[in-house]
């Protein structure tokens, strides 16, 4: 099958079935366009790193970034920024398209079933999961590409550290002038990037 | 879309001046700006998004009242897909119809599309790995990025409020999804038998009373 057609297959299938907000979706694109071979993990890491950066919702971020480099990734005749282009566009519409059908033609039926309490069952049910989902997320990030890429067991002790120390920061709030604050995930990114500057690039 | 402008227009008998008839009235253009500016400016997506939704269309021009705002944030929020465009798609659709949801859900879309296409097309995956300083940087960011996805993992289970019988749900959904195992590894199983269980739970007791009753 053509890449564009499954792309957007891939897409359709992350904007219908993405419930618990832009985390637990990470685990369905990741599946979709991870598994196939059409980005490798860091660059998927990456992806998540740089729609932290940007604004906009992390789907759409995914989306668009996936489909520009997807194309040419299976295809070299495609690495070019009219196919990117097209694959951008295309995904990015597939992850949209379904749920804004649904608002429109679907309100009226989540209106009246609200009321019954069914779809607050439902999602009772769904809030469990997309726990996991998160958490799954987090669980395949955490690989060889990303912690130890070349193989050094300093390198993986240092980035276990680094992720020890980001994960602080962003959990737990620091105590200011009797203020708690927490610290915005882009600067903690910034910080995680300057050590590996400091690390590994000098 | 006469039908659909009424909630808007409600108190316009004691908001009179000018200039707040002309606050009300949403345009295409004013309808795509607003969301395109919130677009531009929010980082996180999200929750982040929604409360400046609400203090632009809200507070800012009064576009909807704030219970219609709420309503059509919890229907918003019942769908899937991504929340923001599933806001401004029902904001635009309550405006100005289907071509307002379009215009509205372009706005949203379209920033976060540019900026991110313009990183795609200089930032490529050859060129994050084979620049030295690029690659230091972002082998110091991927470590952080997996710290910034677990930190909701917990946030999120509290939310939940995650019992010793429910506890076991993520628990075996994040262990069969990060496995490799082909069918039983898909997320969208474990989307689909959630829902399930959570209607079931609702609704088996609902038929064995209503059963109850009719004896």
């Amino acid at each position: 099958m053509n890449i564009y057609l499954k792309l957007i297959w891939a897409y359709l299938k992350i904007g219908i079935f993405g419930f618990g907000g832009g985390y637990a979706m990470l685990s369905l694109v990741e599946k979709a366009v991870v598994e196939p071979g059409w980005i490798s993990e860091t660059t998927f890491t990456d992806i998540v790193a740089i729609s932290q950066m940007t604004p906009g919702p992390i789907g759409i971020n995914s989306a668009t970034y996936i489909g520009y480099v997807a194309p040419g990734a299976v295809d070299p005749a495609l690495a070019s920024t009219g196919w990117g282009l097209l694959g951008s566009v295309l995904c990015t519409l597939a992850v949209t398209v379904p749920s804004f059908l649904l608002v429109l033609y679907a309100s009226h039926f989540i209106r009246r079933h609200r009321e019954s309490g069914s779809i607050k069952a439902i999602f009772n049910g769904l809030r469990p999961v997309v726990v996991g989902l998160i958490a799954s997320a987090a669980i395949m990030l955490m690989n060889a590409a990303n912690f130890n890429p070349n193989g050094i067991d300093s390198q993986l002790w240092i980035n276990i550290g680094i992720c020890a120390a980001a994960f602080c920061l962003a959990y737990f709030p620091i105590k200011y002038k009797e203020k708690k604050i927490r610290i915005h995930p882009i600067l903690i990114i910034i910080m995680a990037g300057t050590a590996g500057y400091l690390l590994y690039g000098l | 879309m006469c039908g659909k402008g009424k909630s808007t227009y409600r108190n316009s008998d004691i908001m009179d001046t000018d200039n707040d008839i002309e606050q009300r009235t949403a345009s295409y253009w004013r309808l795509f700006a607003t969301f395109f500016k919130i677009g531009a400016f929010t980082f996180g997506g999200g929750w982040a998004m929604i409360s400046i939704i609400e203090r632009e269309i809200v507070d800012r021009y009064h576009w909807i009242e704030k219970d219609d705002f709420l309503d059509l944030l919890a229907i918003a929020q019942s769908l899937p897909g991504i929340l923001a465009v599933n806001i401004a798609t029902a904001v635009g659709d309550k405006l100005r119809g289907t071509s307002g949801s379009v215009v509205a859900s372009l706005g949203t879309i379209l920033p976060s599309f540019l900026i991110i296409l313009a990183i795609a097309i200089f930032l490529t995956p050859e060129m994050i790995k084979n620049n030295r300083v690029i690659s230091a940087i972002f082998m110091g960011i991927r470590p952080a990025v997996v710290a910034l996805i677990i930190a909701p993992v917990l946030t999120s289970a509290k939310a939940a409020k995650l019992r010793w019988k429910t506890v076991w749900i993520p628990l075996v959904v994040a262990l069969m999804i990060s496995l490799d195992l082909g069918f039983v590894s898909n997320p969208i199983l474990y989307i689909l038998l959630g829902a399930a269980g959570g209607f079931l739970f609702w609704w088996l007791p609902r038929i064995k009373t209503s059963r109850n009753d009719k004896r």
